[in-house]
């Protein structure tokens, strides 16, 4: 941000004195003193895997599901879904500014589940969004305008990155609590308690609803309990971030239980969800944004406000992906096959991680990795320094992000030997 | 509300807002069961049976993408590139010098409004000048909310002239030469909304004589292109001449009228630069912008209208059902005012026919578009602005006797 910042002093500078040549003429540039920013962090991988020519090459950075020969998995319900969708010939007229009604309902249902009071009541709101961080940023952006409580979004530590520009464009702070246990690869439940045990009240506390990115660390149930009472305690703001349901466990009515059980106790949650992961949607862009409300006119006042602050972002959402989705929720026998789906890539990530743990045993690692194994989702923090990543990529082509973590999606059993072999090698 | 408990409401303080101006007309239109009843509220194309029209060229573009059996693997932050190269094509001609040099950068965005919003961030952000945007006055109302939620300031200069019912040149060029120099000044490229007046070639020369005058960064918002005149290339008209006279422009793009893919929200962002370089640097910068809104932008839009831009035979259709859809238009503009004149009205409507595009702002009071609705079930926004897409053949008799009795 600092760079930023002196960008502006370079352009005061230039109208002051003219002399400069900034923004007087022709040939001088509005643009002159705008810096190259930093690649993504993520993209990067991408990218310098692209150029790597190593036949035994591995792109474990990239957060999207690579059915067993490594490929782009598009789901036989998404199929099904588009080919009713076209035989309907339907047309192309604009959304309402909240998105496609028969999606956003049965995306609240998807995550409450159909018997939820919240649902029956109608105490709720959910919009389409452009899939979860477009849910994220238009949730940051409400709390911005509306949230009374301190400016400060509590992420754990770490959380995905791109939570932090989210929050902080929107104009909110961002603190964190902990959360990852280095020394056990696993959840600092003790650390975690004592952090939030301080947040201030009212702030805004975000919880990863299952898959936790990018640790792959999940709380367990009783210790969600504690979690839910402290936050209680404390009246803290619960902005839930689900982008994996049904991808952590293969159930996505198991993966929705802290969501489900938070509102249970009276937590009046904002959630974000996503249908990249779970349905293959990724470029489609579905999500939803919800806000739990104390009652139905409350939800109705919410729901003007969050139309106030979407319209000029981008007036409303993407219809074609939100049709499918839609589709796919409300024709049984596509939600079944699509819970069959999501089971099966569940799976397969499972199978992956007991593979990859069984190989490093195999190539005789003497280091702990039963957290390949308890970690739960599509990434796994192996526990690598950034050294041993950086040899992991240099001199086995296998490329991940700085922090340790993989995408277990990009782990294959043709490959999965492989890539055992090398982390036992840059760790032994 | 620093008091509450988790048992009384994070939200009590928020209060109910006022419905959007044009949905709200829609709303209304819905409940009204008088069967002549008209929506000209609606910015979007209806047929002459007054349907909503999805071109062939769009339902064979699908069809080409739907064999491909694509997948559905995330666009890159600034979208499919295919897409992004073709719609800068389109709006600067694909032998243009900044084309050829690459002294650009196109992002896909989320239709004109994304598109807008990601300029208005980038401005924001980036922009050394002062803070204000100057937009003619009337313009689209959505463009307010855009750049103020974006952290810039509104300002506006004269272009409506109510007694012609034209373009007030005199008092847009007086403006104009008053503007801080460095300011940011939004133009529509054509089919101005919501009134329909156009400067005219030798008009837009002054215009960017007293704009480059006066050092003013100029932001083209071309929401109509090919739909005003029915010829692209002429549509684009005022883009291509003021790059030409140097200004290194913003301009927004919109496929959801010109392609009719409203809900697949189809749009570009241009930054035109100095060279190929800064072209780099600023559109590293616009994804870092980006990454935090929504990441990445939908994939199906765009891979219809690059296949339709990219395709010759598809793009020769489409240029046939833009220049269908505008003569349409043009159509019912001669035959409401000659329908208005059949009526017996005194009243000079000439500005029916001379504006152009979807809208016509038809001079009418707040008062007369009141009566107009409760009395004929003619539905348009406050301002007198009517859709003149949802005239047809069958209606505009309706409409002329309607707007005879409200204003005679």
């Amino acid at each position: 941000m600092a760079l930023l910042k002196s960008n502006k002093v370079i352009y005061c500078l230039g109208n002051i004195s003219p002399a400069l040549g900034v923004l007087s003429t022709r040939n001088s540039s509005w643009w002159g003193g705008v810096q190259m920013g930093p690649p993504d962090p993520i993209l990067g991988v991408s990218e310098a895997f692209k150029k790597d020519t190593n036949p035994k090459k591995m792109n474990l950075g990239v957060g999207a599901y690579r059915d067993d020969m490594g490929k782009p998995f598009v789901l036989s319900c998404v199929r099904k879904a588009e080919a009713i969708i076209t035989t309907k010939q339907m047309d192309k007229e604009y959304l309402g500014i909240g998105g496609l009604g028969e999606f956003s309902k049965s995306c609240a249902q998807l995550a409450l589940g159909a018997d939820n009071e919240v649902m029956k009541s109608g105490r709720y709101i959910t919009v389409q969004t452009i899939s979860g961080t477009g849910s994220l940023r238009i949730g940051a952006n409400f709390l911005a305008r509306f949230h009374g409580g301190p400016r400060d979004v509590y992420l754990p530590k770490p959380s995905w990155g791109n939570h932090t520009p989210i929050f902080r464009d929107a104009g909110m702070e961002l603190k964190a609590y902990k959360y990852y246990d280095p020394s056990t690869c696993g959840f600092d439940f003790k650390g975690a308690l004592d952090d939030i045990s301080k947040i201030p009240e009212h702030s805004v506390i975000m919880l990863h609803a299952c898959a936790h990115n990018p640790t792959g660390v999940d709380p367990k149930p009783e210790q969600w309990k504690e979690i839910s009472d402290i936050v209680k305690k404390r009246n803290l703001l619960v902005f839930f971030d689900m982008a994996y349901q049904g991808f952590a466990s293969g159930d996505i009515d198991r993966d929705a239980w802290a969501v489900r059980y938070f509102i249970e106790q009276g937590h009046n949650i904002l959630l974000s969800q996503s249908f990249a992961k779970n349905m293959g949607l990724y470029g489609e862009r579905v999500g939803g944004f919800t806000v739990v409300c104390n009652d139905a006119e409350e939800a109705k006042r919410v729901e003007s406000q969050l139309k106030i602050l979407i319209r000029p972002i981008y007036s409303n959402p993407p219809m074609n992906g939100a049709r499918i989705a839609a589709t796919i929720l409300n024709t049984p026998d596509l939600r079944s096959l699509w819970l069959e789906e999501v089971h099966g890539m569940a799976n397969r990530i499972i199978k992956m991680r007991e593979q990859l743990a069984a190989g490093l045993i195999k190539e005789g690692s003497s280091k702990n990795w039963q957290h390949v194994i308890d970690q739960i989702g599509m990434f796994c923090f192996t526990g690598l320094k950034p050294e041993q990543v950086e040899r992991l990529t240099k001199e086995f082509s296998v490329y991940m992000t700085k922090d340790g973590r993989i995408s277990m999606a990009g782990v294959t059993s043709g490959n999965v030997g492989y890539l055992a072999h090398g982390i036992h090698a840059v760790t032994k």
